[in-house]
């Protein structure tokens, strides 16, 4: 047999398998801040980038210090994130519902898809005014805003998910005899919450999008009407340093929803 | 209780599946259907217990189910339907709670039928962390603990490798002689057929009409893998179904 061994003259065949197959590659992405962070410090300072197209990082980071030194941070966050909290959970926890009762039932799914496609085109920032007059130039109006914003994305989401649980697993709860409300709470929800954790990351992000749009009218304090008003005196460090906020706020929810989806969904491959 | 079929008939808008099906499912019995492929006989399956309704005929319930039955018509299926997100423990309390059974009567149908299938170590396990014949020793587990009068199983070993479908034979051969139980067998393998079946019941090709019904006195106990007697059987089932299943084959599927 050793004797067959022996190196034989040949054409080693060529690897071509590998790629497609994402890892985890922890720094690349603070990395990329970092990069584009010193780009535009470098510029600022050198001055191939005026003052009037980007602000200096380092000015938004003192505006930064600033906004935290003066307390004035948090007399704008917490409003905001009050609005963000009440309105997102009112249009998710809506949504949810609505999307389950899609899912399970064909009356309501043949009366309310139709209706959820007609409403989700609808910049929600354009019904302002009519909020304003139904809920009131306070809290009302802001909150039914980002409700409604986050209510269309999680029904479409919901229902979707409901409609991907397996039907063998319905048919296997139905086949021992279980009652519709277990086969809904034990089966369907839980294997629906992939989705429907995932169409949140989406309304989510919508929410905080709306959150400027809902602090427009009739606010004093809040992140969007700090950033609407900085924009409206063309103060970039101010601008900036309220978006660079809007930005943490969504990758803290993103993070927050990627530990929930840790926590629940241990059990997927 | 005996099960009795009356008069099956089943058919999807034109298409004619089952026809004029009568057929005695008696107690303690092991009632083995094999078929060519769509010849109907998991469809038949799904009517035994009450999972589909057929065109014509129905489906008996002869005598009355023990009293401690909580579902006398139990499946065990093909893809083993268990829940991923509950541990094996919780797969199997999933069919009690809805009985009301929780706590520690609950524990005692869990470990003793936990202990019957031999996954006593594996209570806590999630079944994503089991092999394909564990989990369908899980999905027995469950149908064990709702004390079925006829157990209705769907090709069960069908999703399985050879070796593991050998075990999974003698397991539940080994149960059966602890326990007889009632069964419909649903299956394409002839093999498995033989060594876990009374009486085999060969479909034709759809529209599925009942060809014949071997019966095979041999206890159960005592057959074993490659018998010569069995393979007769085998041999004599396969000259039963070798057209059928070769005209099945160049069918086209236009359901």
């Amino acid at each position: 047999m050793s004797e067959q061994m022996k190196p034989q003259s040949g054409i080693e065949v060529r690897f071509r398998g590998g790629g497609f197959a994402p890892k985890s590659r922890r720094w690349v992405g603070p990395l990329v801040f970092v990069v584009l962070i010193a780009l535009m410090e470098w510029g600022t300072r050198s001055g191939w980038i005026s003052a009037l197209t980007l602000p200096r990082p380092s000015d938004v980071l003192a505006t930064f210090q600033d906004l935290w030194s003066t307390g004035m941070l948090f007399k704008h966050l917490a409003p905001s994130l009050t609005r963000l909290a009440v309105g997102a959970a009112i249009g998710a926890s809506v949504g949810v519902s609505v999307g389950i009762l899609i899912g399970l039932s064909s009356y309501i799914r043949a009366g309310l898809v139709p209706l959820v496609a007609a409403i989700f085109p609808i910049p929600k920032i354009a019904l302002l005014p009519l909020f304003v007059i139904w809920f009131g130039i306070d809290e009302g109006s802001k909150y039914a805003l980002i409700a409604f914003g986050t209510f269309t994305p999680t029904v479409v989401a919901t229902y979707g998910a409901v409609d991907n649980v397996d039907r063998s697993l319905i048919r296997m709860g139905q086949s021992f005899g279980l009652s519709w409300q277990s086969i809904v709470r034990k089966i369907v929800l839980p294997g629906a919450m992939p989705g429907i954790l995932s169409g949140l990351r989406i309304s989510l992000a919508i929410a905080i999008i709306l959150l400027v749009a809902a602090e427009m009218l009739g606010a004093e304090y809040g992140i969007g009407a700090y950033i609407l008003e900085a924009g409206s005196l063309y103060d970039l460090e101010r601008l900036f340093a309220g978006v660079v906020i809007l930005s943490l706020l969504g990758v803290v929810v993103s993070t927050v929803i990627g530990w929930i989806e840790r926590r629940l969904l241990g059990w997927r491959i | 209780m005996d099960l009795q079929l009356d008069r099956i008939c089943h058919a999807y808008g034109d298409t004619e599946v089952l026809r004029d099906i009568s057929l005695e499912i008696p107690q303690g019995r092991i009632i083995c259907l094999v078929g060519p492929s769509g010849c109907g006989k998991s469809t038949l399956l799904r009517m035994i217990g009450g999972l589909e309704r057929p065109s014509a005929g129905r489906v008996l319930q002869v005598g009355e189910p023990p009293k401690d039955s909580l579902n006398p018509l139990t499946y065990v299926f093909q893809d083993f339907a268990l829940l991923p997100w509950r541990s094996v423990r919780g797969n199997i309390s999933l069919v009690l709670e809805d009985h009301g059974i929780k706590g520690a009567a609950a524990d005692q149908i869990i470990e003793d039928v936990l202990a019957r299938t031999k996954l006593s170590d594996f209570a806590k396990a999630l079944p994503k962390q089991l092999s394909g014949g564990m989990k369908q020793r899980v999905a027995i587990a469950r149908a064990l603990a709702v004390n079925p009068s006829v157990m209705l199983m769907d090709e069960p070993l069908s999703a399985l490798d050879s070796q593991t479908r050998e075990l999974l034979m003698d397991d539940l051969v080994a149960l059966w002689t602890r326990q007889p139980f009632t069964a419909v067998y649903v299956t394409h393998n002839l093999a498995e057929a033989v060594r876990l079946g009374h009486a085999i019941v060969v479909l034709s090709r759809r529209p599925g009409e009942i060809r014949e019904v071997v019966e095979i006195d041999k206890p159960l106990a005592e057959r074993g893998y490659g018998d010569r007697d069995l393979e007769e059987v085998q041999k004599h089932l396969w000259t039963l179904m070798r057209d059928e299943a070769r005209a099945a084959d160049e069918e086209l599927l236009d359901v």
